[in-house]
C-alpha cells in the first residue's frame, strides 16, 4: 500500500491524509473479502504494519512542531481502528460480548395511568372552559325534588320509578319532594346553580351517576354524565344547534358534522337528539356506526320555561327575586354520556371494564 | 308499529318524492324511521315513534306530518263521510253512567252479515304487515286501528240484551274476555256493559260471550273515548297492554270516534255485507269534551318563535306566513288577534300541545331542525375554575408519578364491608341491585380490596392502585357527602439495604402518602391510635395533618387476606381528601445553593430496639448544628441468629451531611460535629461500632 504524501505540515493537511487512511481502512473492514487476522497483520503489525509505515515515514520527515500533532492523530486513529475491528468481532462470534445488549428492555419507572373516563370527561369539560363555561357539581345523593319535580318530570313519569331509580332507604315518612335518592342524571346541579346565581349563566357539570340497571356490556348502575346549561336573554335554538356544532369540532377534530333531530326530554323543549358524522369512516358507513355513516352522542335543547318557573318558584321560597323571568331570558342545555364516549373512542366492549380496576385493562391506557 | 308507504301515499296523493326521501325527511322531523323493508307496491318502514306522539302511531297521522313536512293536501280520511242508513230504524240505545270516565260513545247497527275472512285491500295490506285475517269485522276494526289510531269494537248484536251502558264495574263482578282468561273486576273498573252484565273492560279489551264469531249475523259498532287515568289503572291492575289500552291511556282523539265508527260500519257492510240500522248513536259528555276536543286557544306570538329559535341557515327566519302554514297543517286553526299573535286552536288528536313553547316546538320540527344556522351566543361574564381542581390535579399527578394508576369502583357495598372499614355511620338502599350493592360506601378501601383481589384471582400480581371519588356517612334522614382517596398495592415488593422484603410495601406506600402531602401545606405526623380493624395488628399507622387526622394506612389483617384468598401482602390506604382539597398547595421557595463542598459522615451504631428513627433524627436535630444539611438512614441491619448483632438490637448506618453556605467546612469544624453526634447517639443508649 501506498503511503499518502503530505504537502506540508499544516493541520489541514495532517487532517486531510489522516482521513483518506482512516477510508482506507473502513473499505478494507467492510469489505466483503475481509479477513481479521490478515488486516491485523498487514495494518497492525508491529514491523511491516502499514499504521507503522505510515508513522515512521511522516515523523522522520516532520519538523520538531509538527510531531505532536502527528502523534495525536496517530493514536486517535488506531483507536477508532481497534474499536472497528472489536464491533466486527462481535458480530461475527456472538460470543466475546464485552458490551451492553441493546435489544433487551430499559429499566423503565412504571408510571400510574390516567383513567380513559376520568381523561375523556377532563377533555369535554376542557372543550366547554375554553367557550366560557364554568365547571359546577353537585350531590350525588340528590332528593326528588332537585332530580324530579324542579325538572318537570310529572308525578307518574316512569324514570321516578324505583325500576329505574337507586333509592336511599327509609324515605317513605318524608313529602315525595324531599325523598333521597341517588341522582340519575347530572340535571339537578342546574337547579342548584339557578337556585344560587341570576344569570347570565354558563355551566359544565361533570358527575357521577346512577340507575337501578343490572350489569351488562353497555349497563352499568354508575355511569359519567356531562352536562352544560346556558342562560342569557337572547339565547336560541341556533345558539344552540352552533355551540354543539363547535364543540363536537374541537372534541372530536374539524372535520366532523353534527346533526339535530326532534327529541323528548321532560326539561326541555324544544328537544334534540345530536348526531355525529362517524369518527371512524367520516360519515361513508362502517361497522362501528352501523353503516349509517352517523353516531348518537348527546340529547339537548331548549330550557322548558316550566323548570324555569320552578326555580322562581323555590327562589320566593328562599327568599331570593324570582330572576329567571321568561318573558326576557332563555336557555338550552345538553347532556352526554362519558362512558359511550370513552367506549367509542378508545374501542372499549364492555362498560364493567371501566369500573373494574383491572390493570390488564388500564395499563393500555399508558 | 309499521306502516306501508301504499296504504301512507292513498291520503298523499300529490306526495312526489321517493320512499328513502321519506323516510329520511320524516326521521329528521322525530317520526323516526327505524328501518325500510322492499315490499310489493313501496316500502314497509318500521317506526319508532316517541310515546308524547301517539296521534302519529298509525298511517293517517304519519300522512298528516308528511302533508306538514311538504306543503301538500292531505286527502280526508275515505268513508268518514256520515254514513246513511241502508233501512230506517230505532238508534241503539246507549247510557253513559260513569260520566266523569266515558266522554263519549257511539253505537251502529249492521243487520245480516255474513262473517268471512277480510279479502281486497284489507287482506293484501294485512299480508305486508304479516298481520294474520282473524275475521272480517274483527280485520275491519284493526284496520280502523291501523289507518287512524281509533279503536273500535264489534260485538254480536243478539247476544246483548237491552241497550248498553257505560259504568263502574260491581266489585267482585265477573268478566271472561277475548283472550279467554276470566277477571274478577273492581269498583274502580270501568265495563261496557248491557242491561244484565259487563260485556267487556273498558278501553282495554272486549269480552268473550259478546264476541262475534262465524255464526254472527248481526253486528253492533262501538267507538268511544275513555278517561287515560282509569284506562291506565285498569290495564295495570288486569296485567293486560293492549293496543287499546295504549291509546286511551295517552289520550285519544275526542274527535275521532264518530269517524271511525263510520269508517268501519262501512267497511263491516263491505266486507261481511248485511244493511245499516237507524242512524249513529252518539253520546258526549261536555264536560269531558271541554278537557280535550275544545280545550281552550292558546295565544301565540310570532316574536316569541324567532326568540326562542333563532337564525335560519338560509338567513331568513321564521316569518309569519311559514308558522301560520304549519300549525295549520298539523290542524291547528289560527285566529289573528293582534299583528303577529294569534289564538289557536288545537287538534283535538293532539293532547300533548299545551302551551306556547309547545307550538314552537311544532314549528321548529317541522321546518327542520338542520336548516337553522349554527350561531354562537355572545357572553359578557367570567369563567369561574372550582375553588379546588388544582388540588386535585395535583393529587392525580403526583399518584400517577408515584405508579399509581386511577381507579373507578362501585358506590355500593355490602354492610359488613361498610362496618368493617371504618366506623363512621353507613347509608342503606332502599332498592339494592344485590346485598353487596346494599349499603353506599362510607369508604373507599372496601372498592379498593376488591378490586386488588380480583386483579390477583387474575394472576396479575403486580398491582398499584388509587380511586379519589365520593365517600358517604349521615343517615337516611340526612346524607353526607365528601371526597375521599384510597390507595392500594400488592406484589412487587423489593428487599434493599434499608427495608426487608415482607416490610418494603408499608413503606412504599408511607412513601407515596408522605410525597403526596408534601405537596400541600401542612405538618405531617404519624401514629398508631385508633386504627381499623382491618389493618394487620402492628402494620398499620395513622397519618395527621396539622395535627387532624387526616389517613389510615396498612397491610391488610390475615383474617381478610384469608376471606378474600389472598396469598400474598395487600397494603390499603385511606384518605381524607376533602382535607387536601380545602388545604393550600405547597409553595415551593427557592434557597440559594451553596457553592462550597458538601462533606458526608456515616456513624455506625448498635441500637435496642426501643430507639426508634424519630427519637435518633430529632436528637440530632436538637442538636442545632448551623451546618447540617441533611440527616438519613442508610442501612439497618438485624440478625435473626444474634451472632452478628445481638438479639433486640440493631446496627444502623447513619448518613450525615454538612455544608456551609458561606466556607469550605475546615477539618476542626467537622471533627467537633462529629463528636456531637457521636455523643448524642450514644445517650441515646447506642454503642459506636468500629
Amino acid at each position: 500500500m501506498n503511503i499518502p504524501q503530505l504537502t506540508d505540515f499544516s493541520e489541514a493537511s495532517l487532517d486531510a491524509a489522516f482521513a483518506e487512511v482512516r477510508a482506507l481502512a473502513e473499505t478494507a473492514i467492510t469489505a466483503a473479502s475481509f479477513d481479521k487476522e490478515q488486516f491485523r497483520l498487514e495494518w497492525l503489525g508491529r514491523k511491516q504494519g502499514y499504521l507503522g509505515q505510515i508513522s515512521d515515514t511522516w515523523l522522520k520527515a516532520a519538523p520538531v512542531e509538527a510531531k505532536k500533532l502527528i502523534g495525536q492523530r496517530f493514536n486517535a486513529l488506531k483507536q477508532t481502528i481497534e474499536e472497528k475491528l472489536a464491533a466486527e468481532t462481535l458480530l461475527d462470534s456472538g460470543i466475546e460480548i464485552s458490551g451492553l445488549d441493546i435489544t433487551l428492555p430499559g429499566t423503565a419507572q412504571r408510571l400510574g395511568v390516567e383513567h380513559p373516563l376520568v381523561k375523556t370527561m377532563a377533555e369535554i369539560v376542557s372543550v366547554f372552559q375554553r367557550m366560557g363555561y364554568s365547571v359546577g357539581l353537585g350531590p350525588e345523593v340528590e332528593t326528588d325534588f332537585y332530580n324530579f319535580e324542579a325538572l318537570n318530570f310529572p308525578p307518574n313519569h316512569p324514570a321516578r320509578d324505583t325500576q329505574d331509580t337507586l333509592v336511599v332507604d327509609a324515605q317513605d315518612g318524608k313529602p315525595l319532594r324531599d325523598r333521597l335518592l341517588m341522582r340519575t342524571h347530572t340535571s339537578p346541579v342546574q337547579i342548584r346553580s339557578m337556585l344560587e346565581q341570576a344569570p347570565p349563566l354558563r355551566l359544565v357539570i361533570p358527575g357521577k351517576v346512577h340507575r337501578n340497571d343490572a350489569a351488562d356490556a353497555t349497563h352499568s348502575p354508575v355511569f359519567h354524565q356531562v352536562e352544560g346549561l346556558c342562560v342569557d336573554t337572547n339565547i336560541t335554538f341556533s345558539d344552540l344547534k352552533g355551540t354543539l356544532d363547535h364543540a363536537m369540532k374541537a372534541f372530536f377534530g374539524s372535520a366532523v358534522k353534527t346533526r339535530f333531530f326532534p327529541s323528548f326530554f321532560p326539561f326541555t323543549e324544544p328537544s334534540a337528539d345530536v348526531q355525529i358524522s362517524c369518527i371512524f369512516c367520516g360519515g361513508k358507513g362502517c361497522r362501528k356506526c352501523k353503516h349509517s355513516g352517523w353516531i348518537e352522542l348527546l340529547g339537548c335543547g331548549m330550557v322548558d320555561p316550566a323548570v324555569f318557573a320552578s326555580v322562581n318558584q323555590r327562589r320566593i321560597e328562599l327568599g331570593r327575586e324570582p330572576v329567571y323571568d321568561t318573558a326576557r331570558i332563555s336557555g338550552f342545555a345538553f347532556g352526554m354520556g362519558v362512558d359511550r364516549i370513552a367506549m367509542m373512542k378508545y374501542g372499549i366492549s364492555d362498560i364493567g371494564l371501566l369500573y373494574s380496576g383491572d390493570m390488564r385493562f388500564l395499563e393500555q391506557f399508558a | 308499529m309499521d306502516i306501508l308507504t301504499p296504504w301512507l301515499r292513498s291520503y298523499l296523493p300529490a306526495l312526489s318524492v321517493t320512499d328513502e326521501q321519506l323516510a329520511e325527511d320524516l326521521t329528521l322531523r322525530g317520526i323516526a324511521v327505524e328501518g325500510t323493508f322492499a315490499i310489493a307496491n313501496g316500502t314497509r318502514y318500521e317506526m319508532d315513534i316517541t310515546t308524547n306522539r301517539v296521534d302519529a302511531m298509525n298511517h293517517y297521522g304519519v300522512a298528516r306530518e308528511a302533508a306538514a313536512i311538504y306543503n301538500v293536501p292531505l286527502a280526508p280520511l275515505p268513508a268518514t263521510a256520515p254514513l246513511a242508513a241502508d233501512k230506517p230504524g230505532d238508534s241503539f240505545p246507549v247510557t253513559i253512567e260513569a260520566r266523569d270516565l266515558c266522554g263519549r260513545f257511539t253505537a251502529r247497527i249492521v243487520r245480516g252479515v255474513n262473517v268471512k275472512p277480510a279479502s281486497g285491500l284489507i287482506a293484501e295490506y294485512f299480508a305486508a304487515l304479516g298481520q294474520k285475517p282473524i275475521s272480517g269485522p274483527v280485520d275491519v276494526t284493526n284496520f280502523g286501528w291501523l289507518s287512524m289510531g281509533q279503536p273500535t269494537h264489534v260485538f254480536d248484536l243478539d247476544t246483548l240484551e237491552g241497550g248498553i251502558i257505560v259504568r263502574r264495574a260491581k266489585p267482585g263482578e265477573k268478566l271472561r274476555l277475548l283472550d279467554g282468561t276470566e277477571k274478577t273486576l273492581v269498583a274502580e273498573d270501568l265495563v261496557v256493559a248491557d242491561e244484565k252484565k259487563a260485556l267487556g273492560l273498558a278501553g282495554v279489551m272486549g269480552g268473550w260471550d259478546s264476541r262475534v264469531t262465524e255464526t254472527t249475523k248481526n253486528i253492533l259498532v262501538e267507538a268511544a273515548w275513555f278517561d287515560p287515568a282509569a284506562i291506565r289503572a285498569s290495564s295495570r291492575r288486569h296485567g293486560l297492554h293492549t293496543d287499546a289500552s295504549h291509546r286511551f291511556e295517552r289520550g285519544a282523539d275526542f274527535a275521532a270516534a264518530p269517524l271511525a265508527n263510520n269508517l268501519v260500519t262501512r267497511l263491516v257492510v263491505e266486507q261481511a255485507g248485511g244493511e245499516v240500522i237507524g242512524e249513529m248513536t252518539d253520546i258526549i259528555i261536555p264536560a269531558l269534551a271541554a278537557k280535550t276536543a275544545d280545550r281552550p286557544t292558546i295565544a301565540l306570538r310570532v316574536s316569541e318563535v324567532q326568540r326562542h329559535l333563532g337564525t335560519t341557515a338560509d338567513g331568513l327566519g321564521i316569518s309569519e306566513s311559514i308558522v301560520a302554514q304549519y300549525l295549520t297543517a298539523l290542524g291547528c286553526t289560527l285566529t289573528q288577534t293582534a299583528a303577529g299573535e294569534y289564538a289557536v286552536k288545537l287538534p283535538s288528536w293532539r293532547l300533548d300541545l299545551e302551551r306556547e313553547i309547545d307550538l314552537i316546538e311544532e314549528i321548529a320540527r317541522v321546518y327542520g331542525y338542520n336548516k337553522f344556522a349554527n350561531t354562537l351566543p355572545t357572553f359578557i361574564g367570567t369563567v369561574i375554575e372550582l375553588p379546588h381542581a388544582e388540588q386535585e390535579h395535583t393529587i392525580r399527578t403526583t399518584l400517577r408519578g408515584l405508579g399509581f394508576s386511577e381507579a373507578i369502583s362501585s358506590t355500593f357495598c355490602s354492610a359488613e364491608e361498610a362496618t368493617l372499614f371504618t366506623t363512621a355511620s353507613a347509608v342503606a338502599i332502599g332498592n339494592p341491585l344485590s346485598a353487596e350493592a346494599g349499603m353506599l360506601r362510607p369508604a373507599l378501601t372496601p372498592g379498593m380490596a376488591t378490586m386488588i383481589a380480583n386483579n390477583l384471582h387474575r394472576d396479575v400480581s403486580t398491582v398499584r392502585l388509587f380511586e379519589m371519588g365520593t365517600v358517604f356517612n349521615g343517615s337516611t334522614a340526612e346524607v353526607i357527602e365528601h371526597t375521599g382517596l384510597s390507595l392500594g398495592l400488592t406484589g412487587s415488593a423489593i428487599a434493599n439495604s434499608l427495608y426487608r422484603a415482607e416490610d418494603a410495601l408499608f413503606y412504599e406506600l408511607k412513601g407515596a402518602l408522605e410525597a403526596l402531602l408534601a405537596k400541600f401545606t401542612g405538618a405531617v405526623t404519624f401514629d398508631t391510635n385508633e386504627l381499623p380493624a382491618w389493618i394487620a395488628l402492628g402494620r398499620g399507622a395513622r397519618v395527621l395533618f396539622n395535627g387532624q387526622p387526616i389517613a389510615v394506612f396498612g397491610e391488610l389483617s390475615a383474617t381478610e387476606q384469608q376471606r378474600r384468598k389472598l396469598r400474598q401482602t395487600v397494603a390499603l390506604a385511606e384518605v381524607n381528601a376533602a382535607v387536601l382539597l380545602a388545604a393550600p398547595l405547597r409553595q415551593p421557595v427557592s434557597r440559594e445553593i451553596s457553592r462550597f463542598q458538601a462533606v458526608e459522615r456515616d456513624f455506625s451504631f448498635l441500637f435496642p430496639d426501643t430507639v426508634r428513627w424519630a427519637d435518633i433524627d430529632s436528637s440530632l436535630r436538637a442538636l442545632k448544628i448551623p451546618e447540617l444539611q441533611s440527616i438519613g438512614p442508610v442501612e439497618i441491619f438485624r440478625d435473626p441468629k444474634g451472632k452478628a448483632v445481638a438479639a433486640g438490637t440493631y446496627s444502623l448506618l447513619v448518613r450525615v451531611v454538612f455544608q456551609s453556605t458561606e466556607r469550605t467546612l475546615a477539618d476542626e469544624d467537622l471533627t467537633g460535629n462529629s463528636s456531637r453526634i457521636i455523643a448524642a447517639l450514644t445517650a441515646l443508649g447506642g454503642v459506636q461500632r468500629a
